[in-house]
């Protein structure tokens, strides 16, 4: 059972569990500040006041995020004897008109996130956009899908409701609009 | 022992989202495709527990486990930020096939191509923190 994919409903109650330990620990759910914080420990503090931040405060959500590390370790190579992911038949038609043969075998698309593929630089370029986007988005936005869409709307909040709208505007575009310009076969 | 017990939650998130495949940029894809009920049971199942949790905790004045008062505050009030900021993030959500969370759970599954993803996402923090009191809030 728990070497199959975990279904929808185990998985959701689970992470709302986890925010709510959090913060019965006096802390949040908010994986996208650990990022600032990077910016910090790497002397971003000597560009600008808004990464002098006390770094000791942040160590807790660092742990989370080491823990994070080692829980992906465990889930890929303890847990998942097969990696392929049971996506619908429709999404892997799309996905194969787009060039990604690798729909519904592998974990991740091998076409974006093999070793073989950074031989193109054009992955590089798209791996460092989408990140920037990310990093660059949910700093602005004041959080991500931990601090927002699980956490801000866990408690009737209706800026993170708009963040969440924004963040399926921006989706939907990208996965509609942008993707055919993008993945030109 | 505070220190084991974050690291212990983090595994047990990095564990859950590896295993539910919200890790998975396919699963992200298919979401914005709708062809699937997967991401939204579980985002929708993850708030129905959560709004309850979070009532419960604000209600109960509970106390936090090392006995300090628990105040959970609320979002600062704003539209700019949260819909600009959140159109940006979210397109990057979609290329990347990854929020801030799955990727330091796909660093340690062993997909290195994502360490350029978490390299642009720290590069796009520091340039927000540079220029952040240049934009609308």
């Amino acid at each position: 059972m728990i070497y199959q994919p975990w279904p929808w409903y185990v998985a959701g109650p689970l992470i709302a569990i986890i925010m709510a330990l959090l913060i019965l620990m006096g802390k949040r759910f908010g994986m996208s500040s650990n990022l600032e914080t990077f910016c910090s420990i790497g002397g971003a503090g000597k560009f600008t006041d808004y990464f002098k931040v006390d770094i000791k405060s942040k160590r807790w959500n660092l742990l989370v995020v080491l823990g994070s590390v080692i829980g992906g370790f465990i889930g890929a190579h303890w847990l998942s004897p097969n990696p392929a992911v049971d996506i619908s038949d429709k999404t892997v038609v799309k996905l194969q008109e787009l060039g990604f043969d690798s729909a519904g075998t592998s974990y991740l698309p091998t076409e974006l996130f093999s070793l073989e593929s950074l031989a193109d630089p054009k992955v590089w370029v798209i791996l460092l956009v989408a990140g920037f986007l990310v990093g660059f988005g949910t700093r602005y936005a004041g959080g991500c899908t931990s601090g927002h869409a699980i956490s801000g709307l866990s408690n009737l909040q209706r800026p993170s409701l708009i963040a969440v709208i924004g963040f399926f505007i921006g989706g939907l575009v990208m996965v509609h609009l942008l993707f055919p310009l993008i993945f030109v076969v | 022992m505070k220190n084991v017990v974050y690291i212990i939650l983090g595994s047990f998130l990095g564990i859950v989202l590896y295993k539910s495949e919200a890790a998975s940029w396919f699963r992200i894809y298919e979401m914005f495709q709708f062809d699937s009920f997967h991401m939204y049971g579980i985002i929708s199942s993850a708030l129905a527990v959560g709004v309850v949790l979070v009532f419960w905790i604000k209600k109960s004045k509970i106390k936090s486990f090392f006995g300090e008062p628990l105040n959970i505050e609320d979002k600062e009030r704003s539209f700019t930020r949260y819909i600009v900021g959140g159109t940006l993030f979210g397109m990057g959500w979609a290329l990347a096939g990854s929020c801030p969370g799955p990727m330091y759970i796909l660093a340690g599954a062993g997909y290195w191509p994502i360490f350029i993803v978490l390299f642009g996402a720290v590069l796009g923090a520091f340039v927000y923190g540079t220029v952040s009191k240049k934009l609308p809030h």
